[in-house]
């Protein structure tokens, strides 16, 4: 009986096998790259927004303190977004007439709320306290990047557990004087892990790294 | 034993087996029929077996695996952020706000303090300055957030049927009362509940004074009938009667469930709690209970007896003949019980309290006035104050007058302020026929009831937390009650509006209304500073009705003497259910789910037969039955209740409501349809006829079954004084380095718990608590009876001793927090790990749900989401959650956290503020609610905090201590004080 294949079928055979069986380790990869991917975790995406409000401007520019808006992000989890109010404050007189924020107006008319987008979302399961950082001297920047240079905001970092657990671990690489929580372009000294080290004992600061300590 | 084993290692055999079986749970459990078999571990019963074939089963298992993969990979939702336009002052978001108010419960006041997330009311805590409660709560303060966002409440004006507006109704109105008004308002009547609200009563007054031809009825299915009738034959005149347990060593209960329900249960609970632990429960109180059935209150009891219903009023005229007091009955039928109960309260006069229950008869009240007097009790333990109600009456006779002129065509007008008579007036009154003949009927009620139903005009009212009010608490103290939200439906009005609008249309505002009421009658120099403060508080300052002094008439106008029953005729005896009360909380799902106390029956009532009875009837346990009451019958099924009296039947009310709601609507069978006027709370006579189609009860007793080991250490007081170290301690504990575990050093807090079984009743106020706290969701009876209900915290109840008559044990059982945790060990995807502080934390969003762990729990506090038991849909309900705890979705195993949200949140509080938690800073939901302290919470690493000392006590113990878990939940042993005279051979 002839053989049906040449021999050089099994050559063809084996770069088969080892193919499939690499292909779905290339897929496990890919995967987990796409993942972890801006693309997946919206790192570094602008988000649009009901109005174009930029930190650039208000921040950069204007030198506004970031606690003039979100004023709950010390004693609160929840650092607030401004009420319409906050925003009258100023545009009540400046850009009073401006069609770019008419939606403000509209708002502070109405009594409805402006509808932001969230631009830095934890998932529901995770309860992340601001008030607790910002004492602790985690700065603003950290996580939230330099957002005065943020025409649109977007979110500056993955935000995901590996990224939380890497200060969490080492909060010494992270922490500055509490003074300079709020400082955009805040320039670690050269010998941070030794700063570093001396403000946790004196902010009491320690690793958390319990699962309870976020998940509830 | 193998010699080779380390000293202080007992192995498990030694300590389970037989001794596992003198506290039992059911009869079959103390028969030691009941087999591990039956477990839940191994129970198919109710797990939904599909007929799914293997290879589909594969199938569909790699298609879901697949899809779980991809679940990981979706990308989180948009969000949005609605920032407020102009801010509430003070209005911080993530932080919640806590304001006072009071809500009503079993007629009247308790003091709260609700937490609101961003104006929505999530969870209601005890008042700590409140007389009623002192900080604690009742089951029905905990669940009163149920009933607000009940989804089937009433939303809108109804016209037989038709929806319809404020102004109709004003015009309909005006329509009907004109008429009347010539004749000055004859044929005009309003039917209310008992009114313990002193604005609401100055409002009918005042729609009184405008239309005085019109008359007021009132009527309660659960009220204090038989009190008043008592105080009227005793004083003359209506008197509010109330205890103070702090300083009664002596307490005699005649068939009173006072620690558990009724009015002012919580404090109670508190003072008698209080009294137990006296001199380091050296100096204990002594409580005796006789009781027709068996209740909280009576396991707890030092001596318990019971006796059918009719034979109570025996029992204490023998009792008063013993104090000779005139009008007692010599005999000697309880002779043995009555010599040595009269010894023991002679011997502590001033410092005893006799009680009984609001279903007793009138007779027995006047007994126990005598007898509190005699002994020299009143002013001291038992305060009379003038009446809680605006207007006390006989409200069977008032009830019964409305219903004859109903019928006799003499009433146009009829306002049904709140309540559901057509569901539970006496049935011989035949409510719902005598409606027919009222031309115009208005009803207005929390929900479209049996009532709205069969009237011709339907308001919805608002909920307390919704509208100003006020309302007396059980010692006279008044509440102004502030809301909390505004109303959810538009439609709703509280009753005050609505009688402000019938005075004049279009009426005030709730809040005028009652703050001038108060301007008028507060007295107080500066109002406004008087209101605030009062508002504030959640209590008007020194308002407690003051005690007066009474002379008593001793001469006890006896009943008949009632035969005793006997199997050929049987006694039943009605009671307001624990947690339905009179069926107004029927729609309240953490209710119908909350086990009771002694059966842990949920979603049903059931007859209680004592086994004895249902030995002779040949009934077994859940049998279904027709029970027939001179003619007139309805359909239940048979509990066998422990420590029931022979030949009688005690059957709950607020059952069998037919249009309550979802929850409501078939749970339970409905005991006023054969409960008469003149036999409110026990008829004779009762029968039985077997019924062919099974009707299971979900009861949770033996369910989360332990395998009989020792739960419960006991003794008595005396034993305790003799033999100090009596809990075993040495012998049981393994020692701390044996375990394979790592050691671990726990330095900053240590978080554990105590739970004192002395002072535990059984009241499941905690059990509420967590779920309201914790997100914990309802599963509904078909789940219960599948064995999976969710509750985090479970008190167990065990028996001991004779079925007849046993004691009671309560083991509160939340998750131990074990430091050597045997559920971590199984994970296999890491979903539940120790925290640093000794927390045994569950990660829901990584639990993947293998049950591993619940398997390997000794405690079985892990409970698993089956199904998807959360509502997800339904808006109403999603305003109550916890903001603070996940809400768990299907597939994810969880259990009781210790509050960790709480702890949590306090330790950035603290840090915040650059200290330490303090002592006490941190409660869980289950101790807040705790009304006898008997769960105390704290770090254990500082030696000074209540829980260190508590656990260094004598009579500390860890359950299982001989698994070497090292559980960080640890109880005192319970502690009895038996009457050394009850011992057999001990002098007469």
């Amino acid at each position: 009986m002839p053989q049906y294949f040449a021999r050089s079928a099994n050559t063809i055979y084996r770069l088969v096998l080892f193919a499939s069986a690499g292909s779905v380790v290339v897929v496990a990869c890919l995967g987990y790259l796409i993942v972890r991917s801006p693309y997946e975790s919206m790192q570094n995406v602008p988000r649009e927004q009901p109005i174009p409000f930029s930190h650039e401007h208000h921040v950069g520019g204007l030198g506004i303190d970031c606690r003039y808006c979100h004023t709950t992000v010390e004693t609160s989890a929840f650092a607030n977004v401004p009420p319409t109010k906050v925003c009258m404050n100023c545009h009540s007189q400046m850009w009073a007439t401006s069609p770019t924020l008419e939606p403000v107006r509209e708002s502070y008319r109405s009594g409805r709320s402006i509808e932001w987008t969230r631009v830095n979302d934890l998932p529901d399961f995770v309860y992340f306290n601001h008030s607790i950082h910002v004492h602790k001297g985690i700065g603003c920047e950290t996580c939230h990047g330099r957002v005065d240079k943020m025409p649109l905001t977007w979110q500056a970092q993955p935000l995901t557990m590996e990224w939380c657990l890497n200060c969490h671990r080492h909060p010494e690489r992270y922490v500055r004087p509490r003074d300079q929580v709020v400082t955009m372009g805040y320039k670690y000294p050269p010998n941070q892990l030794e700063v570093g080290r001396k403000l946790m004992t004196e902010y009491h600061i320690q690793s958390l790294t319990s699962c309870s300590n976020c998940h509830r | 034993m193998n010699e080779t084993v380390q000293p202080g290692f007992v192995p498990i055999e030694a300590l389970t087996g037989p001794r596992g079986r003198e506290y039992w749970r059911s009869l079959d459990d103390r028969d030691a029929a009941y087999t591990p078999e039956e477990n839940e571990q191994f129970s198919e019963e109710g797990v939904a077996v599909s007929e799914a074939s293997r290879r589909r089963f594969l199938s569909l298992m790699a298609g879901s695996l697949a899809l779980a993969g991809v679940t990981g990979c979706t990308r989180q939702p948009t969000e949005t952020i609605l920032p407020y336009v102009d801010p509430p002052e003070n209005v911080i978001p993530g932080k919640p706000k806590y304001y006072a108010t009071a809500a009503p419960v079993n007629g009247v006041a308790e003091g709260v303090i609700v937490e609101s997330h961003l104006g929505r009311p999530t969870k209601v805590e005890g008042n700590p300055d409140h007389p009623a409660n002192l900080g604690a709560t009742s089951v029905h303060s905990q669940a009163c957030l149920m009933d607000l966002y009940d989804p089937d409440r009433s939303r809108e004006i109804l016209k037989l049927g038709v929806p319809q507006t404020w102004d109709a109704f004003q015009i309909a109105w005006e329509h009907a009362i004109g008429p009347l008004a010539a004749r000055n308002g004859a044929g005009f009547r309003i039917l209310t509940e008992t009114i313990v609200s002193p604005t609401l009563g100055a409002q009918i007054q005042a729609l009184l004074k405008k239309y005085p031809g019109a008359q007021w009825h009132q009527y309660d299915p659960a009220g204090s009938h038989s009190a008043r009738a008592a105080s009227m034959a005793a004083f003359g005149k209506s008197i509010n009667t109330y205890y103070n347990f702090a300083t009664a060593d002596i307490v005699l209960s005649l068939d009173a469930d006072f620690l558990a329900c009724g009015r002012a249960s919580t404090r109670y609970a508190h003072d008698f709690a209080a009294r137990r632990r006296q001199g380091d429960r050296l100096d204990m109180n002594r409580l005796y209970v006789v009781e027709s059935t068996m209740t909280a209150t009576g396991g707890k009891a030092d001596h318990r007896l019971g006796l059918p219903y009719s034979q109570i009023e025996a029992f204490a005229a023998e009792l008063a003949s013993q104090l000779s007091i005139p009008g007692g009955a010599s005999g000697s039928q309880y002779g043995f019980w009555t010599t040595r109960v009269a010894r023991d309260l002679q011997a502590h006069k001033g410092a005893s309290v006799v009680i009984t229950g609001e279903h007793q008869s009138p007779a027995v009240h006047a007994y126990v006035h005598a007898i509190n007097e005699t002994l020299g009790n009143v002013g001291k333990t038992v305060i009379y104050t003038a009446p809680l109600e605006e207007q006390p009456v006989d409200q069977i006779a008032s009830l019964r007058q409305l219903v004859d002129d109903m019928k006799a065509g003499r009433v146009e007008v009829l306002l049904i302020l709140g309540g559901n008579p057509v569901y539970n007036a006496p049935v011989d009154f035949q409510f719902a026929d005598a409606l027919n003949h009222v031309k115009t009927s208005i009803h207005t009620g929390l929900h479209f009831n049996e009532t709205a139903l069969k009237t011709t005009w339907h308001l919805p009212e608002t909920h307390f937390l919704e509208d100003w009010g006020d309302a007396r608490a059980f010692d006279g103290t008044v509440s102004i009650t502030q809301p909390l939200i505004a109303p959810l439906y538009d439609g709703s009005h509280s009753q005050l509006q609505l009688l402000d609008a019938l005075i004049a249309f279009p009426g005030r505002t709730p809040y005028e209304i009652v703050r001038s009421y108060w301007g008028a009658n507060s007295g107080a120099g500066n109002f406004e500073q008087w209101w605030r403060k009062s508002v504030h508080d959640g209590m008007i300052a020194n308002s407690a009705l003051p005690a007066i002094t009474l002379a008593v008439a001793k001469n006890v106008v006896r009943t008949a003497a009632a035969a005793a029953p006997n199997d050929s005729s049987m006694e039943i005896s009605f009671r307001p259910d624990v947690y339905m009360y009179d069926g107004r909380f029927a729609n309240n799902m953490w209710l119908q789910e909350l086990p009771h106390p002694m059966t842990k029956l949920t979603w049903d009532n059931a007859i209680y037969l004592s086994p004895n009875t249902a030995a002779h009837l040949g009934f077994e346990n859940q049998q279904h039955v027709e029970l027939q009451l001179h003619g007139r019958t309805v359909w239940g099924s048979v509990w066998i209740l422990p420590g029931q009296p022979d030949s009688t039947a005690t059957v709950e009310l607020g059952w069998g409501r037919w249009h309550s709601g979802r929850a409501g609507n078939g749970a339970g069978f409905n005991a006023y349809a054969v409960r008469t006027s003149d036999a409110l709370w026990s008829a004779n006579g009762v029968q039985f006829r077997k019924l062919a189609n099974p009707y299971p009860l979900a009861s949770t007793q033996m369910q989360q079954y332990m395998e009989g080991r020792q739960v419960i250490i006991e003794n008595t007081v005396d034993y305790y004084k003799r033999n100090p170290g009596f809990v075993p301690k040495a012998e049981h504990e393994p020692e701390e380095n044996l375990t394979l575990y790592p050691h671990w050093d726990y330095r900053g807090y240590a978080w554990s718990m105590n739970i004192d079984l002395t002072a535990c009743v059984n009241c499941q106020a905690c059990v509420v608590a967590c779920q309201a706290e914790n997100n914990i969701a309802v599963v509904g009876k078909e789940q219960v009876l599948a064995r999976r209900a969710m509750h985090w915290l479970r008190i167990d109840t065990y028996y001991k001793g004779v079925p007849g008559n046993p004691t009671a044990h309560y083991a509160p059982i939340p998750c131990m927090q074990c430091e050597n945790a045997p559920c971590e060990l199984v994970c296999p995807v890491q979903a539940t790990n120790h925290s640093k502080d000794g927390l045994n934390d569950m990660i829901y969003n990584r639990c993947v749900g293998t049950r591993y762990c619940s398997n390997n729990c000794p405690w079985k506090v892990r409970r698993f989401n089956f199904l998807l038991f959360q509502d997800w849909t339904t808006e109403t309900w999603k305003m109550q959650r916890n903001p603070d705890v996940s809400v768990r979705s299907r597939g994810v195993m969880e259990k009781c956290t210790y509050c960790v949200q709480r702890i949590r949140e306090a330790e950035i509080t603290s840090q915040d503020e650059n200290r330490f938690i303090r002592d006490g800073e941190v409660k869980t939901a289950c101790q807040q609610a705790c009304p006898t302290q008997a769960i105390v919470f704290g770090d254990k690493n500082n030696p000074n905090n209540r829980v260190s000392k508590l656990k260094a006590e004598k009579l500390n113990y860890h359950m299982f201590a001989e698994l070497n878990t090292r559980p960080r939940t640890s109880y005192l042993a319970e502690l009895r004080n038996p009457n050394p005279e009850f011992e057999p051979g001990a002098a007469s």
